[in-house]
C-alpha cells in the first residue's frame, strides 16, 4: 500500500496490524479482539482524515499512484470495447485513447486522457500529457461518433497538455481550440468526467461537454499549483497556499457552477475501491446520456453554447452583477 | 491620407487613454538599439523607424491606424471582480486596482465598431499593458458580447490577440472562457459573418489555444511571440536551447497555422480588402 503524507497516522496503524498479525499467526495469544480494537480505529481515522481534506491534499490524492485511469474505468464499464488509433495526419498518441465500446447496450465512443501504471509505462504515456495529435485523434473520433449517433464520454487526467518544441511546431493551441469549437457543435451528446488532474487547456480540449462531472478527489484548475506558485509566489515552495486559492476542488467547481455534479468516491479514494469507483461512475454517465438523448440536438447545441456563455463574474459599472460567495 | 494626418486632424477619441507605446521625446528600439523620436515612430506606426521592429501598442492605437476616423467603443461598462478572493504575494483587487490607474483601461479587452474605408467592422483588441494581457471573466463576456453584436447588425469580427494567457487569479472561470469564446464562436460561422484573428506579440497560452487560432483568417504582425506554452516552459521540459526563430509569426506561417503576416503599415489596406473579399 501506498501513504500519502497526510496519510501517516493510517500508516502507523496498518504497521501495528500486521505486527499484531503475525503474533497471532504463532497462535500463543488469542489477537482477534486487538484485530478488532484497530480495525475500527482505522476506520474512525481514515473517516477523520478524509472528511477534512485540503486543496493540496485532493491534489494529491488525484495523483495516487494507485488510482485508477481511464482504461480501467472502460474496462470495467464496457463488456466490449475497441481501441482506435491515430490522428490521420501524423502519429498516434499514446497519451488519449480511444474508442467504441458498449455501456449496457447503448455504444458510446469513449475518449480519455491514459498515465502509465509504472516506470516504463508512465513514458509510454508521456505522463498522460498529450501532443497535438492526440487532441485531433480525439476529435477524428467525436466526428466519426456523430456520424454514426453515438454518444461521446470524455474522461480527463492530465496534468497538461504537452509542454514541447515538437508540440507547437504541430500547432498544440490551434488543436486544443479547434476542439473546443467542433465540441460545441458535435451533434451528439456529450458527457466529461474529471477523474483525476484536470490542468488548464489540456484537460478541457476533451472536456467541453453538455454535462462535466467530477469525482470527488479531483481538480480542476487554469493551472496546476506548483505552476501557479513558481509564476505568483515566484517560487515552488507555495503549491499548498496555491491550491487554496485556486479553489480547484470538485466542491468550489459545483459551488461555482461550472461543473454538474460531484461523483462520490470511496472514503480513502477511488484507488481503494475501484470497481465501485468504476459502477458509480457508469451510473451517472449512463443516466445522463439518456437525459441528453431526450432533447433535439440542435436544442441541444444552443443549451450547450448557453451553457458556457454564462460561466463568469464581472461587474456593470456601479451596480454588481453577481454577489459574491459566502 | 496617411494614419498620422487623421490623428492630427483630430478626430480621433483616444487622447484620453495613456499609451502603451512610450512617451517623451526620444525613442531607444528594444530590436537594433538604435534612437529616433518619438514622432518619427508615430508617424511610422509605432515601427522603428531604422529596422521595423514593431513596438507593442494598445487596443486604442490599433482602432486609430484600422478605423476611418470615428469608431465607437461598445461594452465599456464591464469589471473584473475578485470572486475567488484570490491573494498571491498581493491581492487580486490590488492588482485590478494598479492596473486600472496604470493604464485608464478597465480590463484588457477593448471593443469598439467603427468603419474600415467605409465598411464596417468590430473590433475586439487586447491590451498586454492590463495584467499582461490576461483572460479572465471579462475578456471573454466582451469577447462574447462582440460576437452577439457582429451577429445582431451582420459586421464581420476581428480580435487583435495580445495577451501572455489566461488570468490565473480568476483560475476555472478563467479556464472557462476558452470554452465560452469557441462555443459562442461556432454562432458566427454559422451566421457566415467572418471573423478574423489577428495575433500580435505575444500571443499565448489560454488565448492561442482558443478564440486566436479559430480565424476564418488568421494573421499576425511580424515577430511576434506565438504559442501555447511559454518557451521557458519548453525549455525547462526538452532541457534544450530552442531554436532561432521558434514560436515567431514567421515559424507559425512555416508550420501552416497562419495565413500571412502583415506589417503594420498595411494593415489598414489589408483589412479592407479582406472585409471585401468576403463580401461584406
Ligand atoms: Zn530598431
Amino acid at each position: 500500500m501506498v501513504f500519502l503524507d497526510f496519510e501517516k497516522p493510517l500508516e502507523s496503524l496498518y504497521h501495528q496490524l500486521e505486527k499484531i498479525q503475525q503474533v497471532g499467526e504463532e497462535g500463543v495469544l488469542d489477537v482477534e479482539p486487538m484485530i478488532k480494537e484497530l480495525e475500527t480505529k482505522i476506520r474512525n481515522t481514515r473517516k477523520d482524515i478524509y472528511s477534512n481534506l485540503t486543496g493540496w491534499q485532493k491534489v494529491q490524492l488525484s495523483r495516487h499512484p494507485e488510482r485508477p485511469y481511464t482504461l480501467y474505468y472502460i474496462n470495467q464499464m464496457c463488456r466490449k470495447f475497441i481501441e482506435l488509433h491515430g490522428d490521420r495526419y501524423y502519429a498516434d498518441d499514446k497519451a488519449i485513447v480511444g474508442g467504441i465500446g458498449n455501456l449496457d447496450g447503448m455504444n458510446v465512443v469513449i475518449i480519455g486522457q491514459q498515465k502509465g501504471v509504472n516506470t516504463k509505462m508512465r513514458q509510454f504515456r508521456n505522463f498522460g500529457m498529450a501532443n497535438p495529435e492526440g487532441y485531433r485523434k480525439a476529435l477524428r473520433l467525436m466526428k466519426m461518433a456523430e456520424r454514426f449517433n453515438m454518444p461521446v464520454v470524455c474522461l480527463i487526467d492530465t496534468p497538461g497538455a504537452f509542454p514541447g518544441l515538437e508540440a507547437e511546431e504541430r500547432g498544440q493551441a490551434e488543436a486544443i481550440a479547434r476542439n473546443l469549437f467542433e465540441m460545441a457543435q458535435l451533434r451528439v451528446p456529450i458527457v466529461c468526467t474529471v477523474i483525476g488532474e484536470g490542468a488548464s487547456g489540456g484537460a478541457i480540449g476533451i472536456g467541453l461537454g453538455d454535462r462535466v462531472y467530477m469525482l470527488e478527489n479531483t481538480w480542476y484548475s487554469v493551472i496546476s499549483p506548483e505552476s501557479c506558485s513558481s509564476i505568483l509566489w515566484r517560487n515552488w515552495d507555495n503549491k499548498e497556499l496555491a491550491a487554496e486559492a485556486l479553489k480547484l476542488t470538485a466542491e468550489h467547481m459545483f459551488e461555482f457552477g461550472l461543473i454538474d455534479d460531484i461523483i462520490k468516491e470511496p472514503l480513502g479514494g477511488a484507488h481503494t475501491a475501484p470497481e465501485d469507483m468504476a459502477k458509480a461512475l457508469k451510473r451517472h454517465i449512463k443516466k445522463a446520456i439518456q437525459e441528453l438523448q431526450e432533447m433535439d440536438p440542435d436544442e441541444r447545441i444552443e443549451a450547450r453554447i448557453d451553457k458556457y456563455s454564462q460561466m463568469g463574474h464581472y461587474e456593470r459599472a456601479g451596480e454588481k452583477v453577481e454577489d459574491k460567495p459566502e | 491620407m496617411g494614419w498620422f494626418k487623421r490623428l492630427k486632424d483630430g478626430i480621433q477619441t483616444a487622447t484620453k487613454y495613456k499609451k502603451e507605446a512610450p512617451d517623451g521625446l526620444w525613442y531607444k528600439c528594444k530590436s537594433c538599439s538604435e534612437t529616433s523620436t518619438v514622432k518619427e515612430l508615430k508617424e511610422n506606426f509605432f515601427k522603428c523607424p531604422k529596422c521595423d521592429y514593431h513596438v507593442r501598442i494598445g487596443s486604442h492605437d490599433y482602432f486609430d491606424i484600422i478605423f476611418d476616423g470615428k469608431y465607437n467603443e461598445l461594452f465599456e461598462d464591464l469589471y473584473s471582480v475578485d470572486f475567488l478572493e484570490f491573494t498571491d504575494l498581493k491581492p487580486y483587487t490590488e492588482r485590478l486596482k494598479s492596473a486600472r490607474k496604470k493604464t485608464d483601461l478597465t480590463d484588457a479587452i477593448t471593443v469598439a465598431v467603427g468603419k474600415v474605408k467605409k465598411r464596417a467592422l468590430v473590433i475586439a483588441a487586447m491590451d498586454f499593458s492590463f495584467i499582461g494581457g490576461s483572460m479572465g471573466s471579462v475578456v471573454g463576456e466582451k469577447i462574447g458580447n462582440a460576437i452577439d453584436y457582429s451577429l445582431e447588425h451582420k459586421i464581420p469580427l476581428m480580435v487583435i490577440s495580445k495577451s501572455g494567457g489566461a488570468r490565473m487569479m480568476e483560475s476555472a472561470f478563467s479556464l472557462m472562457q476558452m470554452a465560452k469564446t469557441s462555443a459562442k464562436l461556432t454562432r458566427l460561422a454559422k451566421a457566415g459573418i467572418p471573423y478574423f484573428s489577428f495575433l500580435t506579440d505575444p500571443t499565448t497560452g489560454g488565448v492561442t489555444a482558443s478564440f486566436a487560432m479559430l480565424g476564418d483568417i488568421n494573421f499576425a504582425e511580424p515577430k511576434a511571440l506565438i504559442g501555447f506554452a511559454g518557451p521557458r516552459v519548453i525549455k525547462e521540459t526538452i532541457k534544450k536551447d530552442l531554436p532561432e526563430g521558434f514560436q515567431t509569426s514567421e515559424f507559425l506561417l512555416e508550420h501552416g497555422f497562419l495565413d500571412f503576416i502583415v506589417d503594420r503599415s498595411e494593415l489598414r489596406d489589408r483589412i479592407a480588402d479582406m472585409i471585401h473579399l468576403f463580401g461584406y
